[in-house]
């Protein structure tokens, strides 16, 4: 059909700049933005949100909405600009030579349509193909995508499936008609590591056996190093750096880019090591950017009366073409000098044992029928977990989405009761005791951190006000005015300006309000508190300084700090001692170092390789789990990994189909569940190395 | 879905009985009952005669008692008088000895209206028989209208093609029927304007359904239901076509006609579909205005009379029926909802 022949370049933006277009004003949201992507090349696009950088890939769609309009600039793919299409010309080209796979696949798959007509659509439009024809395509492709019963599948509603298959079929519908560009906009940010790490691996794989070109839209650098050739680093509607992956991880040339890299946790380095940087100061809003360099503010090689006296073009860095940056002052800095050295924390003292868990089990007795009943089924969210934390110590849980952490937290918390097992908080036992009956001293020692700062502040409550009636249900002051300075306290305690006491959720930015949270949390002295994901939902250059600020907390105070989450990096940055666990069983407990050295459970050698890191030095064993995390409603019989589990031919007899793994202890209270003997588990070598070393 | 139906099913009678006894209750409190023992026997009549004939009648029991006799629950009430004759709620005449002993709704015996002289449960059937019809034709007029009208309004949000079918939809909306019914026929019907094309009255169409004689009291209430549903539909359709799944369809190539119809329409229809269900009952009492007006005597009118003339075995009655409309079209609303999104099918 509109498929035409083009040597050049697959996709040229020049100079292209968008705006939004309000009743109250202009908002530009891409200035003077250019990128080639050339055939088979990989592009990526990096930046914090907000940047601009789903506006780009919306730009390059034609697909603006009402409000927003290209102000200047081009947007040509393979050499026709984009802009002056006409509606029947750009329809002819979506889905067929650009598509697009989005960030949310339940969102963007039609909730009442078959799976199967969803895809059969895509070639019947550009290539007016017959049904029976495009089901054959559709069955091609989805068995391409490694998709188990492709027949299965194209008779499903979207509901029916998991999010990484989910996100398979929406990569299928992308490449249904064979198109040249594929954009891609976060395509794995709402998946878990190790299902994110087979989608990637996935999409690198058909990059490679189609010859298509791509975007890849991520604000994760490890990512972004795994799948593409090329990288363009965005910040506040303008690309800062653009280069080759090599020439930015290793050469960069733009403070910010250095910034970011500086202000991600890895997970080959703990906080002693190299301790991470946080970037000053928030994201401008668009209407707010400052005079000149945008990064300005926030750069810490700023020279007032240059930095901000003028736009700032574009400069190719000398002795590589294609690498060039948006900084004045990119000659003169010093990209090689080894960080300022930080302050040396101590980590703080570990004390004695607070809370003690011992076989703890949580079931859930669940209907078939969430309405009416029907036949019972019982739910094992927890199995036998048993563990100690003990007083300022760090314990990280990790595991992927429905492996029963958060369940973990709630029995603990008293929102649930525990079905079997004892948790003791100072020796006192409170697995059976529901939050409504725990007495106003143990409700203020057990508090909480919630992942999402955005919903856990009731928006129409002054962030004073929301601080004080904490106060007051702990029953802390004896007087407003008490209570009013106490709250003032915690304010300097989490950083933020006393002023803030007055304003309302919504006047915050995401880092602020976390803060408001952690405040709320340590407001009755809390001597646990369970953070689960503080900083997943914040934006990468604000994750470090709240991160640092709760390890700061937590040292002062002597908090016992269960950290739940299921980034590996941030884990291996802050945590004394790491609980793995999948499907509700702990399959490894131990140090952050025995966790992260082998021997391995073998659930957390692939959790470990699945993780991206922003390093060109470091090579990663490559692992990937076939599957799904299986449901909990059915689990398999025996060990809970053993569907998925690459290590399971070597253990004779079917041991693992038929027995749970006994709880092995290595010493130093390194234990691990599995049927592997010593000298097996012994012989793993380490995921991650240095290449360099 | 057996199991689901059986139980919306149980939980249906268990309103009903609930929603049957508040209305017994509502009809049969003491004022009331001195109003119908003075209209059937003596207006002049004493406090003391009230009462006399209150507990002659059966009325001097308790409440529940009482319920539980209409129901046909429970046995009747008998009185046996000084001359030694015995009457009864399941007594006719004479024939004392071959009645009942239970005869309530259940039995079939829903009593005897004494403004109709006849048997309530005739008079019921009869008139929401001729509702139905009207009911039927309404439905046939306004759910196309109202959907097509709200399609069109929410698929591009904010143009003035949107904009002027708003304006539409509220204004019918907002005239009572009583307005538009007499503007109707003073237009269309009267000489006033001169356009005779049809009657102003339908009572004719009890007999005989004319497009002369039903099209105004149809054209009625379809223009007043018809902006809620449309409004109801434009809503539903403005959010579908925000959502992400049409972003993919339309960056897929989609045609925009193809994205309405394919894509955005079945997935809109799911939340009117329950409003449209829900004006089924609405519409069974709400006609109560336009077959006044005109002079339709269906089930709105019957309930006019009921209520008017103070026939309390009629009210209850038309409460039964009444009751009985909703519950049902609700249960069909929730299956059918069940069918058009697939996400809460039963398995």
């Amino acid at each position: 059909m509109t498929k035409w022949d083009y040597d050049g370049p697959i996709l040229e933006i020049d100079k292209l700049s968008i705006s939004f277009f309000t009743r109250l004003r202009e908002i530009p949201a891409v200035m003077d933005f250019s990128v080639t992507v050339r055939p088979g090349e990989a592009m990526g696009l990096v930046g914090e949100s907000g940047c601009g950088k789903s506006t780009v890939a919306l730009g390059i769609m034609q697909d603006l909405g009402v409000n927003g309009r290209v102000v200047g600039g081009s947007i040509k793919f393979k050499g026709r600009d984009l802009s002056e299409m006409s509606p029947e010309e750009l329809r002819d080209i979506r889905g067929s030579e650009i598509a697009m796979i989005y960030q949310e696949p339940m969102a963007s798959l039609n909730p009442a349509m078959k799976i199967g007509q969803q895809l059969m659509e895509v070639p019947m439009i550009h290539e007016g193909i017959s049904k029976s024809e495009a089901w054959k395509r559709a069955l091609e492709v989805v068995t391409d995508v490694r998709l188990p019963d492709p027949k299965r599948m194209l008779n499903s509603y979207p509901h029916q499936l998991s999010g990484g298959q989910q996100q398979r079929i929406v990569i299928a519908m992308a490449l249904m008609s064979k198109p040249s560009l594929l954009i891609l906009d976060e395509p794995t940010t709402a998946l878990d590591v190790t299902v994110e790490a087979a989608v990637v691996d996935l999409v690198k794989d058909l990059g490679k056996k189609y010859g298509t070109s791509m975007l890849f839209i991520s604000h994760n650098l490890g990512l972004v190093l795994e799948t593409c050739d090329r990288l363009c680093v965005m910040y506040s509607g303008e690309a800062v750096e653009r280069g080759s992956i090599q020439d930015i991880f290793d050469e960069m040339q733009h403070p910010y880019t250095q910034a970011l890299f500086r202000s991600i946790p890895l997970p080959t380095a703990d906080k002693n090591s190299r301790p991470l940087v946080a970037i000053p100061g928030n994201f401008p809003l668009p209407h707010e950017r400052p005079h000149g360099c945008n990064f300005g503010p926030r750069c810490d090689y700023f020279e007032a009366g240059r930095c901000d006296s003028g736009e700032i073009a574009m400069h190719p860095v000398a002795g590589n073409e294609r690498h060039s940056t948006r900084c004045l002052k990119f000659h003169e800095i010093d990209w090689q000098a080894p960080l300022a050295k930080a302050i040396q924390v101590e980590s703080g003292e570990i004390g004695r044992p607070i809370l003690e868990i011992k076989d703890l089990k949580k079931y859930y007795e669940v209907s078939a029928n969430a309405l009416f009943g029907g036949s019972q089924k019982v739910v094992k969210a927890n199995e036998t977990i048993s563990f100690t934390a003990h007083e300022g110590e760090t314990l990280a849980i990790v595991g992927e989405s429905g492996c029963g952490k958060s369940t973990f937290a709630k029995v603990l918390m008293g929102l649930e009761t525990a079905t079997e097992g004892s948790i003791r908080l100072d020796g006192q036992s409170i697995e059976q005791l529901p939050i409504e009956q725990r007495d106003t001293a143990l409700v203020s020692s057990v508090q909480m951190v919630f992942q999402n700062p955005f919903d856990t502040l009731n928006p129409s409550m002054t962030v004073g006000r929301q601080i004080v009636r904490a106060l007051e249900i702990f029953r802390i002051g004896n007087s407003e005015a008490e209570r009013r300075a106490r709250m003032l306290e915690l304010l300097d305690l989490v950083k933020l300006p006393r002023a803030f006491a007055d304003r309302m959720p919504r006047q915050l930015s995401g880092g602020q309000k976390q803060r408001v949270g952690i405040a709320r949390a340590f407001a009755g002295g809390a001597r646990i508190v369970v953070a689960d994901e503080p900083v997943s939902a914040l934006d990468v250059s604000v994750q470090a300084a709240v991160t640092d600020l709760l390890m700061e907390i937590q040292r002062e105070e002597k908090t016992t700090l269960l950290f739940i989450s299921h980034d590996l990096s941030i884990v291996r940055y802050l945590s004394d001692r790491v609980m793995v666990m999948y499907l509700g069983h702990v399959v490894e407990l131990g140090s952050t170092d025995q966790v992260f050295s082998p021997p391995y459970h073998p659930y957390t050698e692939a959790l470990l390789s699945a993780v991206p890191i922003a390093d060109t030095s470091v090579q990663k064993k490559h692992i990937v789990l076939e599957g799904d995390i299986p449901s909990a409603m059915n689990p398999p019989p025996g060990c809970p990994f053993q569907t998925r589990c690459n290590w399971k031919s070597e253990v004779a007899g079917g041991l693992c189909e038929r027995e749970v793994p006994p709880i092995r202890d290595f010493g130093d209270g390194h234990q691990v569940k599995c049927h592997l003997r010593e000298d097996q588990l012994n012989t793993m070598d380490p995921v991650i190395t240095f290449a360099a070393e | 879905m057996a199991i689901f139906l059986l139980r919306r099913i149980g939980v249906m009678l268990l309103t009903a009985i609930a929603l049957t006894f508040i209305v017994f209750v509502l009809t049969n409190l003491q004022p009331n009952l001195e109003k119908v023992a003075k209209f059937q026997g003596n207006v002049r009549m004493t406090d003391e005669e009230v009462t006399s004939w209150l507990g002659k009648n059966g009325y001097d029991r308790s409440m529940v008692a009482r319920y539980g006799e209409w129901l046909g629950v429970v046995p009747g009430w008998t009185y046996t008088d000084d001359a030694g004759k015995v009457t009864g709620r399941c007594i006719d005449d004479d024939n004392a000895d071959q009645a009942q002993t239970r005869c309530g709704v259940l039995q079939g015996e829903w009593g005897h209206s004494i403004v109709f002289k006849e048997d309530v449960r005739d008079i019921v059937f009869k008139r929401l028989g001729l509702t139905a019809k009207l009911m039927f034709w309404v439905m046939i007029l306004m759910v196309p209208m109202a959907l097509v009208l709200g399609v069109l309004a929410g698929m591009r949000e904010g143009t003035r093609l949107d904009r002027s079918l708003s304006t539409i939809s509220i204004a019918t909306t907002a005239t009572p029927e009583y307005v538009s019914g007499v503007i109707l026929i003073a237009v269309f019907a009267s000489s006033a304007v001169g356009l005779k094309w049809f009657k102003g009255t339908a009572t004719s169409a009890m007999d005989d359904i004319t497009f002369a004689n039903f099209t105004l009291p149809v054209v009625t209430i379809a223009l007043y239901g018809m902006g809620y549903i449309a409004r109801m539909t434009r809503a539903s359709m403005t959010e579908v076509m925000t959502t992400q799944y049409i972003r993919t369809a339309r960056l897929k190539g989609v045609s925009f006609t193809n994205i309405v119809l394919k894509h955005a329409l079945r997935n809109a229809l799911i939340a009117p579909f329950t409003v449209i269900m829900l004006q089924i009952p609405w519409l069974l009492n709400g006609v109560v205005i336009v077959e006044t007006l005109f002079n339709y005597k269906g089930f709105g009118w019957t309930l006019v009379q009921a209520a008017g003339n103070n026939d309390v075995e009629l009210l209850l009655g038309c409460s039964v029926v009444a009751v009985i409309v909703v519950l049902v079209t609700q249960l069909i609303s929730d299956v059918g909802y069940v069918f058009l999104n697939p996400r809460i099918r039963i398995s």
